[in-house]
């Protein structure tokens, strides 16, 4: 049981990683990769609203959306996507107030990010994939983990490469945007290689 | 009448929402693997970055200002709901192969970008079209990168085959690190550096300049 759990995590983690293997978040990890300690509060912050987006989300979707969950006969299966960013927002909004609260120095290494988040496509798209492979609850929290630990994995990746990058001399037109996309494309390189593995 | 021009054609090339804004990259990438799947896509995203920039316009005086981003996010969720329903009612295979990624339109920046930077401060028409116009600007490059993935990676275009592949008697090889995902980031990188050497204004600015080396310094004294 609990190696299936753990597979599950290594493939989330590295096999398909959420960054780099499905793109997701790519606006905000490319405008983010500048500097390395930043990305890693983005990724934690990544990591925190993914184990609990994902979970919280399944649950809805098992016991409200699903065909027959509410009741006999009722799919309300469509509405998915607006109750899936409405339990995002909120509860980015709620962890920004918890942390505020009682975890002050989480709350200001993480700072504006934290709101960021809502429209970052990782924490949707996680939740979708969830939903689209029929996970179960206790698969889903791993799954949302393994999804944030990837995406964390990756920012700081990228970030290491472009600190190095600045003093590069890059061709004039390739500068910034350009030069990332390259970095990222050869990083993707890297993670094809856990491709192979099977667990 | 040359307003609505210059905010259709602009996000083209000259601010396109891709190349120079940073925006909506995720789906870019994803689901640039062939052109017939590309082009749902850009006429999905066109759809809703249109539409969401007429309704957010229309109502931008009624939206107190600390839950609009709530109110936009309502808007833009329930339009991708309709084009998802109508996807799968049409194209349901197009609909599988594109899985999440027309659920993602929801977070795609570009959508949300424009109507907060152009549709909360401008009227409904022009609006549409400047969402109509980033909508375009987001297709050219994936036009551009899916024609050409399919190309070097299927030797077809469009579905229909040019190169005849080596596996159907042919005589191409096909090359299928463009099947990979890894394949669009440096077609990508490539496309912005080519239009960047042709629109020179868009180049970024260095954090640092690397100085002339100090023998080429001092040749040039003496």
């Amino acid at each position: 049981m609990l190696e299936a759990y753990l597979s599950m995590f290594i493939k989330a983690v590295f096999i398909e990683n959420i960054a780099i293997n499905f793109f997701l978040g790519m606006c905000t990890f490319l405008a983010i990769s500048k500097r390395i300690q930043p990305a890693i509060g983005l990724g934690i912050a990544v990591i925190v609203v993914l184990g609990l987006a994902v979970p919280i989300n399944n649950l809805i979707f098992n016991n409200f959306l699903k065909e027959d969950a509410l009741f006999p006969g009722s799919d309300l299966h469509f509405v998915g996507l607006i109750c899936y960013i409405g339990i995002i927002a909120a509860l980015v909004q709620i962890l920004e107030m918890f942390l505020d609260r009682y975890i002050p120095a989480l709350y200001n290494a993480l700072g504006v990010f934290l709101p960021l988040i809502t429209v970052n496509c990782a924490i949707l798209g996680g939740v979708l994939f969830s939903i689209e492979r029929n996970l179960v609850f206790t698969e889903s929290i791993v799954y949302g983990l393994g999804a944030g630990t990837g995406w964390a994995l990756a920012i700081v990746a990228l970030a290491g490469i472009t600190e190095r990058l600045k003093y590069a001399d890059i061709p004039e037109g390739l500068q910034g945007l350009g030069i990332t996309f390259i970095t990222v494309g050869l990083m993707c390189f890297g993670f094809l290689s856990f491709g192979g593995i099977s667990l | 009448m040359s307003k609505a021009r210059e905010v259709l054609l602009n996000p083209i090339f000259n601010d396109n929402p891709i190349a120079l804004q940073i925006l909506g990259i995720c789906s870019a990438l994803a689901v640039t693997g062939n052109l017939y799947i590309t082009l749902i896509m850009c006429v999905a995203l066109t759809t809703v970055v249109t539409l969401s920039n007429l309704f957010v316009s229309l109502i931008r005086n009624h939206i107190p200002t600390n839950i609009r981003i709530i109110v936009q996010i309502s808007i833009i969720a329930t339009l991708v709901m309709l084009v998802d329903e109508v996807l799968q009612a049409f194209d349901y295979e197009s609909s599988k192969t594109l899985s999440v990624f027309v659920g993602l339109i929801v977070t795609n920046c570009i959508v949300m970008g424009r109507a907060e930077a152009f549709a909360m401060k401008n009227g409904p028409l022009m609006s549409a079209i400047d969402g109509f116009g980033n909508g375009l600007g987001y297709s050219v490059i994936l036009i551009i990168i899916a024609v050409i993935r399919e190309f070097v990676g299927a030797g077809t275009f469009y579905g229909i085959e040019i190169m005849p592949l080596t596996t159907n008697g042919g005589w191409y090889m096909a090359n299928n690190f463009f099947l990979t995902p890894a394949s669009s980031f440096f077609i990508i990188g490539f496309t912005i550096w080519a239009l960047r050497q042709w629109k020179t204004d868009q180049i970024e600015e260095p954090e640092f300049r690397i100085s002339k080396n100090s023998l080429e310094a001092e040749e040039r004294t003496v």
